[in-house]
């Protein structure tokens, strides 16, 4: 075990990708650019620079190459950079990419992966915060990843890579800089689909992906000292979603909160509440809470973002309403 | 067959042949949508048969092809089984995509067929990406698009892209002088697509699309151009389809003389008074080339109608592979 950075883990996943299967391609400067460590990801260019294609600021252009280098024999990695920039390119992303597979009967497949860095991250304002996870969500066809720790970015990383459908693979801005615990000496696999538990407790379950995991974990502590045990459970991947895992902790604990930083109406909380409310009703012992963004787009000022951001203290008092 | 320099009175008839079975094919498709077998937005290219057969001929086995909403010509000229063509446009399970994506989403990818799409220019970047996948084995993409598709963002972003990177594809424009409903004077500002290279340094030919030959000679050089390494070049085919936008169009758009002009260039005629000029075409065997092609669409209106519908149960499984 070593303790490493998300960006580096991601960077060890991405190089392990590419290493083991040579029509792995990375098209895309941005993995190397905003926060990146010039010593891992300068590997990237030493070991695989004939891999690795810059494309001009194009995003409808180049994500359609990547889908159609995907539809005859590459694996692309597309590094969007910023999550809505993507939007640039949803003709390509949400109207070519997913209906390739189910369209063709399967004749053909396409294994992209549209990588993004995506969330709320510190005066971003209104064109660099949104997370797009739940509008791809909307799009049936799209794996989606939100990974929220340095072990799961690398292994997660593989497995939308391995997979023959297009995925969404969604970095929140501000775990780039987290530290976290990676096995080295293990290919660290982690198949698609799978929850993980991060924290067991019996009172309360917390459904939280991405960066909320670490806000859910915060608020589990703070919950713990008031006598309240949280349950925290990362789905890590949306598509396919880990259903079972939910359902299972709920039918433990009764009560939920589901968190997650897009916004409230028709989010990534709304559609995992709903899927408790129809499939895990009779395990309720209190309402379901969502905590998510107001339905505003991002504002530029921290306090302002603070103002919508969807913060360990917030998940703390819906819990509190619903375990009094 | 690498130049037109070496096609014989033999190969003139087999590519007549092509244009008179992708005619037949459209004639039928607008029969069986009238009578309710076909359904939905069906866009036939009636009068554009030479550029999809010339494109055709001039690629290798090897080689893909990206069509667009109007493909049915696209994809027999390359080969494609009708049957499962037929079936396809019917909604049938036996159809190429078991009826799930119909006229506007044909993939046949046994003949390197890769895609039409319901989007307008939504094929272009998917061709530089095949290209970009393929080049070192020395391949060749060509993808169709249209006028109206020259004033999408995707369109210029991809000519920039496959001069950047000298991408072995072969942009095939079917200039048909309409986007939809709007004629290329009220859609743009250029007199011919093919202007649009000239800042990205893409070489490019404007043909009558109409003259077979003349098309077919301009392909059989891009394609040359393209697997020798040298990047992409455009092809303008200035044509005309002779019905609407889509099948049942009123087409109030266009006047009546000017779908009069065009009938007069009719590319299956031409090709055909050539033939009979040169003596190797008589009204018999001009007969028989139609009813052979009557025929097959026919085997394929009877394997069509005999498949099944798609279960629910089949519908809803296999979104992810």
């Amino acid at each position: 075990m070593r303790e490493m950075t998300y960006s580096e883990a991601m960077a060890i996943g991405i190089l392990e990708a590419l290493a083991e299967d040579e029509t792995v391609v990375l098209m895309g400067a941005g993995f190397g650019g905003l926060h990146g460590d010039p010593a891992v990801w300068g590997q990237l260019r030493e070991k695989f620079g004939d891999r690795i294609t810059n494309p001009p600021i194009a995003e409808l252009g180049y994500c359609g190459i990547a889908v159609g280098a995907a539809l005859t024999g590459l694996r692309p990695i597309v590094a969007i950079g910023t999550g809505s920039f993507s939007f640039e390119a949803f003709p390509q992303i949400a109207n070519e990419a997913p209906q390739a597979y189910y369209g063709s009967r399967g004749q053909v497949t396409c294994p992209v992966v549209f990588h993004m860095r995506a969330g709320i991250r510190g005066a971003g304002a209104l064109q660099h915060s949104t997370a797009p996870q739940a509008m791809y969500w909307n799009t049936p066809g799209l794996e989606i990843c939100v990974p929220g720790s340095p072990a799961d970015v690398r292994g997660l990383i593989k497995a939308a890579v391995r997979s023959d459908n297009p995925t969404i693979f969604i970095d929140h801005e501000r775990l780039h800089p987290l530290m976290g615990e990676v096995d080295e000496t293990s290919s660290g696999d982690i198949p698609l689909g799978v929850a993980d538990v991060k924290r067991e407790g019996s009172d309360v379950t917390i459904v939280a992906t991405s960066i909320m995991v670490h806000r859910a974990l915060e608020a589990a502590e703070s919950l713990a000292d008031q006598g309240v045990s949280a349950e925290v459970v990362d789905p890590r991947t949306l598509v396919p979603l880990d259903k079972d895992a939910i359902l299972r902790s709920v039918a433990k604990t009764g009560r939920v909160v589901v968190a997650d930083e897009t916004q409230k109406s028709c989010g990534v909380a709304s559609e995992i509440a709903a899927t408790i409310a129809e499939e895990g009703f009779d395990s309720l012992r209190a309402p379901i809470k969502r905590v998510a963004i107001p339905n505003v787009p991002i504002p530029y000022h921290q306090s302002e973002e603070d103002y919508v951001t969807p913060t360990a203290q917030r998940i703390v008092e819906a819990a509190q309403v619903i375990c009094s | 067959m690498s130049s037109t320099m070496d096609i014989t009175t033999e190969d003139k008839l087999d590519l007549l042949r092509r244009m008179v079975l992708i005619r037949a094919f459209e004639e039928r498709v607008i029969d069986l949508y009238h009578r309710g077998d076909i359904a939905g937005l069906v866009h036939v290219g009636i009068g554009q048969e030479a550029v999809a057969v010339a494109v055709a001929t001039s690629l290798l086995e090897g080689d893909y092809l990206y069509g667009t909403h109007r493909s049915h010509g696209h994809f027999i000229a390359r080969g494609a089984d009708i049957n499962k063509m037929m079936a396809e446009l019917a909604g049938r399970a036996n159809g190429y995509c078991e009826g799930l994506g119909g006229s506007m989403h044909l993939v046949a990818a046994e003949v390197k067929a890769m895609g039409a799409t319901g989007i307008v220019g939504g094929t272009i970047p998917l061709a530089l990406g095949t290209a970009l996948a393929h080049r070192d084995a020395g391949l060749v993409v060509a993808v169709y698009f249209g006028d109206g598709a020259a004033n999408t963002g995707g369109f210029h972003e991809s000519l920039n892209i496959a001069a950047l990177w000298k991408l072995p594809v072969v942009l095939v424009c079917e200039n048909n002088g309409y986007a939809e409903f709007t004629p290329m004077s009220e859609h743009t500002v250029v007199e011919r697509v093919s202007e649009h290279c000239k800042p990205y340094g893409i070489p490019a030919r404007t043909v009558d699309g109409n003259d077979l030959l003349e098309v077919l000679e301009a392909m059989s050089r891009a394609v040359e151009h393209a697997r020798n390494g040298e990047g992409p070049t455009m092809v303008e085919c200035l044509t005309y389809r002779l019905r609407g936008h889509y099948i049942g169009d009123p087409a109030q758009y266009r006047q009546a003389n000017e779908v009069a002009e065009w009938r007069e260039k009719d590319p299956i005629e031409r090709l055909t008074k050539q033939l009979k000029s040169e003596r190797a075409l008589d009204e018999d065997a001009a007969s028989t080339v139609k009813r052979e092609a009557d025929e097959r669409v026919e085997d394929a209106v009877r394997f069509a109608l005999g498949g099944e519908y798609l279960s629910m149960d089949a519908m809803t499984a296999r979104v992810f592979g």
